[in-house]
This record gives C-alpha cells, sequence and structure tokens, in this order.
C-alpha cells in the first residue's frame, strides 16, 4: 500500500447548500429553471451519490458548488466559508477526463501545484500521487497515449494533489466499460478512505451509488430538487449480491421509475432533448 | 566469414541495389544526352565562358553524382559484412563510440587498412545516425531531380524547343550561380535578414494582438473590426507608401513584411484562443489558476496548433511580400538581383536566383515544420498532418 503525504488527516470539509436556485436564459429569452430552491447538507467525509433523470441539472449543482458558476438565489458553504468562486479547495472530476493533452501525465498532474505556485515546495509529491492512482511508469506518456481508465487516474490524482476539501465527481466512471469501472470504483473509495475526503458523485448508474455512498440523494426531474434521500446502512467492503443491496437498488429504481416516463424538454441552449430515467453515459449539461 | 545479418536485409537486396541503381543510371543518362547529343541552342557564351572547362558545374555534379554513390554503396556494403557485433550491439552512441574504438585498438596489429577504412566509413555513418533507410526513401527522389534536369536540358540546350535568351540550359545556370556566387551570397544574406527581421515582428506583433483579441471581449470588440478592415489588404499595396513615409528602406521593408504576417498570425491565435474547450479552463479554475495560468497555461497550448496555421500562411505572405518589395522599393536583395539581371536579359543569372529562392524558402518552411514538429509533439497520433 502506497502512502501519500497527508494520508489519513481529516481533510474533509461540510458542505451546506440552503435554497440555491439556478435559472437559465433560452435563446429567445425564456428563463429556464433548472434548480428550484435545492438544500442539502453534506457531512465532513460523507460521500453522497446524486442520482436522478438525465438532463435534471446535476451538472449544474456541480458546478455551483464548484463555484464556475454562481446561482440565481440562496446559499453555498463549505464548512464555514460561502462559495464565491472556483477554488482549488473543491476539485472536479468530469466524465471525459479532460486532461491537458499538451501536458505529460507528470505535467498534468502537477499543474495544480503550478496554478497555485507551489511546485517547487511539493515536486516530490507528484510521483507519489502517480504510485497512489497505479501510474508510476506513465509520467512521460501524452494523453492520447492512455487508456480511458488511465486517463481517468491522472484525473483523480491532478485533483487530490490539492488536498481539496471536497471533491466533485461528475460521473467520471461513466465513460469507462463495465469491467474497468467495477476497479476504479473500488479505487476511489481506497482514495476516499485513506483522506477522508468529502466527496459529492454525480451518477447515472444505481449499482455504483449503492457500492460507493454513505448516502444517496435522488433529484427529481427539471427543474432540479431533492426527491428524497436514502441512507445506505451497509458494511464495507459492500457485497454486490447481498440481499440488502438488491433491496436498495430495488427500492432506488422504483422511485425512479415513479418519477420518469419519456418527455422531451429544452435544455437551457435550446437544443430538445429526449429524457428518460434509462438513458445513461451521457452528460447532462 | 561469420556475416551477421544487417538490418537491410530486412527490406530486401534488391530493393537496396534498386535504390543505389535508380539515381546512378538517371545520372548516366543525363550525363551522356548532355555530353553525346549535339547542341540545339548557340554554345555556351557570357558567364559560362568565363569559367574553366573543369569548373562547368553541370556535368561535373553529374560525374560527381556518378562516382560517388556506388562508392558509398560498396563501402556501405563491405561495411555490413566487416562490422563487427560488439559495435552493432552495443545502444547507446557513447557505448557505440567506445566499442569501435576498442575494436581498431585490437585490431590496428593486422594492419588490415582497408578493413579499418571500411569500418571508419560505417562508423561514420552507424554512430551518428543510421542512413540506410533514409537513402533507401530518398534515392528515387534524388533520380527524378537528375532526370527533371536532364528533360530542362533536352528542352533547351539540345533541342531547342525553348529558346535563347529566355530560357538557359542547367548548365547556365548552374554556371552563374558559380560564377556570380559572390553578389549571389551577398543579397541572398541580406534577403534573409530582411524577411527574418520583418517576420519576427510580425509574429510577435500578431501573438500579441491575437492573445489580446482572442481572450478579452473589450479587445475583441475594438480589434476585430480593424482587423477585418486592414487585415486582407495586401501588403504590397502599401509599397508606395511606406516608402515616402520611411527613408530608411530596410525598416520600411520588414514593416511591409511584418504587417503581411500580422493578419494571418493575429487571425489564427485569436480565433485558437477564442475556441479553447470550456472543460480545460473549467478544470484549471478548479485548480486553483489565476488569470495568468488560463490565457499563457491552457488558452495558449491549446491555441498552438491553430498559432503554427497562421505562422505558415505568415511565411508565405512574408516571402511574396519580400520579393515584390524588394523588386519595388528595398534597393538590395534576391528580388532586385531577379529583376535587374531580366532587365538586362541575363536570363541564366534569373534562373540561378529562382533556384536560390526555391532553396532558400523550402528550408525555411522545412525548419518551422521541425519546429512545429518539436512543439506540438503532444498532437501525434490525435491529428494527421
Amino acid at each position: 500500500m502506497v502512502t501519500a503525504p497527508a494520508l489519513g488527516a481529516a481533510e474533509g470539509s461540510s458542505l451546506r447548500i440552503r435554497d440555491a436556485s439556478k435559472t437559465f436564459h433560452a435563446a429567445d429569452g425564456t428563463p429556464v429553471p433548472v434548480l428550484d430552491r435545492l438544500s442539502l447538507t453534506v457531512s465532513a467525509g460523507e460521500l453522497v451519490s446524486l442520482v436522478g433523470p438525465s438532463g435534471c441539472g446535476k451538472s449544474t449543482l456541480l458546478r455551483l458548488i464548484a463555484g464556475l458558476d454562481a446561482p440565481t438565489a440562496g446559499e453555498l458553504w463549505v464548512g464555514s466559508a460561502p462559495i464565491t468562486g472556483p477554488s482549488a479547495e473543491r476539485g472536479l472530476v468530469f466524465q471525459d477526463p479532460s486532461l491537458f493533452p499538451w501536458l505529460t501525465v507528470r505535467g498534468n498532474i502537477e499543474a495544480g501545484l503550478v496554478a497555485r505556485g507551489v511546485l517547487r515546495r511539493r515536486r516530490h509529491e507528484v510521483d507519489e500521487y502517480m504510485a497512489l492512482v497505479g501510474l508510476i511508469g506513465f509520467a512521460d506518456a501524452y494523453p492520447h497515449q492512455l487508456s480511458g481508465g488511465m486517463a481517468q487516474r491522472a484525473a483523480l490524482a491532478r485533483a487530490l494533489i490539492n488536498h481539496p476539501k471536497v471533491l466533485l465527481l461528475d460521473e467520471p466512471l461513466g465513460s469507462l466499460d463495465a469491467f474497468t469501472r467495477m476497479q476504479m470504483q473500488d479505487e476511489v473509495l481506497r482514495l476516499w478512505q485513506a483522506r477522508s475526503t468529502t466527496m459529492l458523485l454525480v451518477t447515472h448508474d444505481i449499482d455504483e451509488a449503492v457500492y460507493m455512498s454513505d448516502r444517496i440523494v435522488l433529484l427529481t426531474q427539471r427543474p432540479c430538487g431533492v426527491e428524497r434521500t436514502i441512507d445506505v446502512d451497509l458494511e464495507r467492503p459492500r457485497d454486490r449480491n447481498s440481499p440488502g443491496f438488491l433491496r436498495l437498488r430495488a427500492e432506488i429504481l422504483e422511485s425512479l421509475h415513479f418519477a420518469g416516463h419519456t418527455r422531451f424538454t429544452q435544455k437551457s441552449n435550446g437544443v430538445f432533448e429526449e429524457t428518460t430515467e434509462s438513458r445513461r453515459g451521457d452528460g447532462d449539461r | 566469414m561469420n556475416t551477421p545479418a544487417p538490418p537491410g536485409a530486412a527490406a530486401g537486396r534488391g530493393p537496396a541495389l534498386a535504390a543505389v541503381l535508380a539515381p546512378v543510371v538517371a545520372a548516366v543518362a543525363a550525363l551522356a544526352v548532355h555530353l553525346l547529343l549535339p547542341n540545339g541552342q548557340a554554345p555556351a557564351s557570357g558567364w559560362t565562358k568565363r569559367l574553366p572547362p573543369w569548373m562547368r558545374p553541370y556535368p561535373i555534379a553529374l560525374e560527381a553524382l556518378l562516382i560517388a554513390l556506388p562508392l558509398f554503396a560498396t563501402l556501405e556494403w563491405l561495411w555490413q559484412r566487416v562490422r563487427p557485433a560488439a559495435i552493432r550491439a552495443a545502444e547507446p552512441i557513447a557505448a557505440r563510440f567506445r566499442a569501435c574504438g576498442q575494436w581498431l585498438w585490437e585490431h590496428s596489429a593486422w594492419r588490415r587498412w582497408v578493413r579499418i577504412g571500411v569500418v571508419l566509413w560505417g562508423a561514420l555513418f552507424d554512430l551518428i545516425r543510421d542512413l540506410r533507410p533514409w537513402g533507401r526513401r530518398n534515392a528515387p527522389l534524388a533520380a527524378g531531380i537528375v532526370v527533371a534536369f536532364c528533360a530542362w536540358d533536352l528542352v533547351t540546350l539540345k533541342l531547342n524547343w525553348l529558346t535563347l535568351p529566355y530560357f538557359p540550359g542547367p548548365d547556365r545556370v548552374l554556371a552563374a550561380l558559380v560564377a556570380d556566387r559572390n553578389r549571389l551570397i551577398a543579397s541572398t544574406l541580406f534577403s534573409l535578414v530582411l524577411l527574418l527581421s520583418g517576420y519576427a515582428a510580425g509574429v510577435v506583433a500578431g501573438l500579441v494582438c491575437g492573445v489580446l483579441i482572442g481572450w478579452f471581449s473589450r479587445a475583441r470588440y475594438w480589434g476585430m473590426p480593424i482587423l477585418r478592415i486592414f487585415g486582407p489588404v495586401p501588403a504590397t499595396a502599401l509599397i508606395p507608401l511606406v516608402i515616402t513615409l520611411s527613408s530608411q528602406s530596410f525598416i520600411s521593408g520588414a514593416a511591409l513584411i511584418a504587417f503581411a504576417v500580422w493578419f494571418p498570425a493575429t487571425m489564427l491565435t485569436s480565433s485558437g484562443i477564442a475556441n479553447v474547450r470550456v472543460s480545460y479552463l473549467d478544470v484549471a479554475r478548479t485548480l486553483g489558476a489565476g488569470r495568468l495560468y488560463l490565457i499563457f497555461r491552457v488558452a495558449v497550448p491549446s491555441a498552438l496548433p491553430s498559432v503554427f496555421l497562421g505562422l505558415f500562411m505568415g511565411l508565405g505572405a512574408a516571402f511574396l511580400t519580400l520579393i515584390v518589395a524588394e523588386t519595388v522599393g528595398v534597393p538590395d536583395g534576391l528580388g532586385l538581383y531577379l529583376s535587374w539581371a531580366a532587365g538586362y536579359v541575363e536570363f541564366d543569372k534569373v534562373f540561378a536566383s529562382i533556384l536560390i529562392m526555391v532553396v532558400f524558402f523550402s528550408t525555411l518552411m522545412t525548419l518551422l515544420f521541425k519546429v512545429r514538429d518539436r512543439v506540438l509533439q503532444w498532437q501525434k497520433g490525435v491529428i494527421k498532418w
């Protein structure tokens, strides 16, 4: 087992969202409410999954927490500090790893240190983080040479090296094949347990949500709000075939079926899209 | 004799032999055409006449090719047979040098100097870089070039389909190149300095303007109309204006070239910057990036492919502007040499200067390609050039 610096230290921070609303405007000026008075509290070190119909605004919520967009109304707090803009304390990993293609794996993982001007002091950590995500031999590879799983590992290391208090995962495993995905789920869990970072995971995969999270938040059709919250009281490591697991899975599926039926919605950019709860694997931003 | 399989063997002996023979056969044919066929055009005069017969470059070049290529090929063949295994096996270049030195040290007592000579020859190419694949790849091209010269010789000097004084044969043109070398070298150097100063100024201005226009919406609001209105004006149209503005013809020439480069460089830099994938910027922001990092470490590198497109277009525009400016306004350089030679109906010199431009410009282009390949290494496999 590789030990990275500050592993084990309690790094996570609580996250509070109170009545957050976000309204976009379509091309003709009609307001499109995406989030409607959504409230959510995540305690420090908790791993919470957000599950909901495609296009319901989960990614918008993550962007608000990351500080990339400002809410139309409402407040968001990390610990005791309000969120006013993007910051290194809230890391974000997309479904598309979005590695900088002009940098090697090492360069990508270093990026956060360079951006904050602490590379000189913390250069030694880069190797440790590469070991942490199992990319030791690939320091000088360029992103186009990596497989999907490896690229996503690099993206994780890039976010983790900043010691984020909250890690936002926007379907990070969505584009991986089933086998790699299960492997990466364990990987993410291992990182989460080692670092006790607060994690917020958006996913379309109910198995993934049940397998990984402390708590699952089911979201409603747009405008997005919390439909219900389910505590996952299964012991870790979890067995995907245990009766408790299957029961939870069935329960979530049922609530989603209850909420979902095929319909056409207009996205914020004016494009119509078909939305059902069974659509998977594509972003909903 | 214990002969290790040469690396060229994989490609087959036949193609290797053909690669060596193709330029040789072409050179024999070209030489035969040049020496044996009767001249249709008037025999050498002017520049060509001033050169002693042994300095006539065209037949000399062909003869050199005839002798050099088989010699190289023979030595190469011998090298494959005697190459000591120790040298072949040594992997880093430094280790190969050491192995080669050791072999020579051990075998010098044999006094088989031919063998040693061959090893030295092989070492020359083998230690630095394996030239065999390169030679095999480019031999047909070399043969093609020789054939083209032969055809040129045929339609001018030999058959007189293209007549003097406008179409001198390769012999005359190459002779002019050799005989008037001092002035040609001076002109080329002047053109090179003028081109590079103008190009450098244009690239710097283009990059700065491109980044500003691509990143800042205020700069875009004011910059785009200026770019759209003044950019498409051909730089050559401004020659009379620029010449009256400045008495320093070098500076006005450089400014014109810079202007010609500025437009495509700015246009493509700004479009590259403005089209950075938003997710790269988002990720960088969540990594704690400030504005400087976003511009210079995210937007600029991701815009580089587009920037290089602008640099290529700019280089083409710079060549054009250089020659026109030197012909019309700036009294020096290859452009002036060309128009001055044409004015005196010395077309051998005209062709000589064009030949120099061909080499000059294509070399600069190739250099830019090399720089691009080095800088955009990360794109390999992503985009086919």
